[in-house]
């Protein structure tokens, strides 16, 4: 058993269903904003707006938003233990790993909050 | 007349590793890689390796050949070397010792932990503990591993993490007793498996499956082992 404190869940299986769980939810909501893109005649600046006027859009957004910021911190964070390793770097590795995960924490939390700050704000 | 190039390095001697070129009649011949470098060890002795059943069952000679990790001993010239050259190296990812050997200690120590033998709590019966032959079916296809590290050492996530990530040829094997209707430690075992590592470094890229020579599939095993930590988790 490896012990890890800085993957999503802390557990294999549960960092495993939380991408694919968020991978079908992005799946569906490109293939819904193409669709809407591509199906919905006269298709501009009011019809975009109205749609997400609509209390439920913002909430497929949020949640797309959100499964965004899931999947790619499971994604990167494998990447990051995969690279980033001191069997790799040397001890080195230890604070390039914290920084570089630091960062994608902060870049994730900002883009949630601003996220949230544009859906409610249209 | 067939050209062979080998990875060389002595540690004593060497300061760094090398690539050697032979040359070798082969008289037309159909032979076998392991065949092969034991006609140059007869003209070179310095040239390290290792070899012991000769027919695929011990899997002591393990080696890169021509690029792509296999037994020495089963893999014929008409297949690694179809153009008339060529090249061994050594197991990738694992610390050369010699020449073509391997430290395989990162190896058995992933083996070591997924705890390979028949752990049952019950009281042992007066001769032996059956299993009815649809039981004993489930594991065909596992218990065939002569760990000889060719999946291991062609898959990346090994390479990255050995000391985490048990890699496919341990994973084949915790598989084998976790399907083992006669092992009752099935939870431990799957709580031992149960972090990002372990398992879940595995990203199906099936290299495992591409290079084993006796032709079984770790990548399937991985994916009973995820059903079964999935299925105890949600």
């Amino acid at each position: 058993m490896v012990t890890t404190v800085t993957s999503f869940g802390r557990s294999g299986v549960f960092d495993w269903l939380y991408q694919r769980v968020t991978a079908v939810v992005l799946a569906a909501y490109t293939l819904f904003i193409v669709g809407f893109i591509f199906l919905t005649d006269d298709f501009g600046y009011q019809a975009w707006s109205a749609l997400f006027q609509n209390f439920w859009m913002r909430i497929f957004s949020l949640v797309a938003l959100l499964s965004v910021v899931v999947h790619a911190w499971i994604g990167l964070w494998s990447v990051v233990t995969d690279y980033l390793t001191n069997r790799m770097m040397g001890p080195k590795a230890t604070v390039l790993r914290v920084l570089a995960q630091s960062v994608l924490g902060a870049v994730a939390v900002i883009y949630t909050v601003w996220g949230i700050q544009i859906l409610w704000g249209v | 007349m067939l050209k062979v190039s080998i990875y060389r390095y002595n540690p004593e001697t060497d300061k760094a590793p090398y690539m050697q070129d032979y040359e070798l009649d082969t008289q037309g011949k159909d032979l076998m890689v392991l065949d092969v470098l034991e006609m140059l060890k007869a003209e070179d002795s310095t040239l390290s390796f290792r070899r012991s059943c000769r027919e695929g069952v011990c899997g002591s000679d393990g080696m890169n050949i021509s690029g792509r990790n296999g037994l020495a001993c089963t893999t014929p010239l008409s297949e690694a070397a179809p153009k008339g050259k060529l090249v061994l190296r050594p197991l990738p990812g694992l610390p050369v010792i010699r020449d073509l050997v391997v430290d395989m200690e990162q190896f058995y120590e992933q083996y070591k932990k997924i705890e390979p033998y028949l752990q049952n709590d019950t009281p042992a019966p007066a001769i032996e503990r059956l299993q009815s032959p649809e039981d004993r079916e489930k594991l065909d296809g596992l218990y065939e591993c002569i760990l000889c590290a060719c999946c291991s050492t062609a898959c990346p996530s090994f390479w990255w993490n050995p000391d985490k990530f048990i890699g496919p040829a341990g994973l084949l094997q915790a598989y084998r007793f976790l399907a083992d209707t006669r092992d009752t430690a099935t939870d431990e075992r799957l709580s031992n498996l149960d972090d990002p590592f372990s398992v879940f470094r595995c990203h199906g890229i099936q290299n495992c499956v591409n290079v084993c020579p006796k032709g079984l599939n770790p990548t399937r095993a991985i994916g009973h082992i995820r059903n079964m930590l999935l299925t105890r988790a949600v």
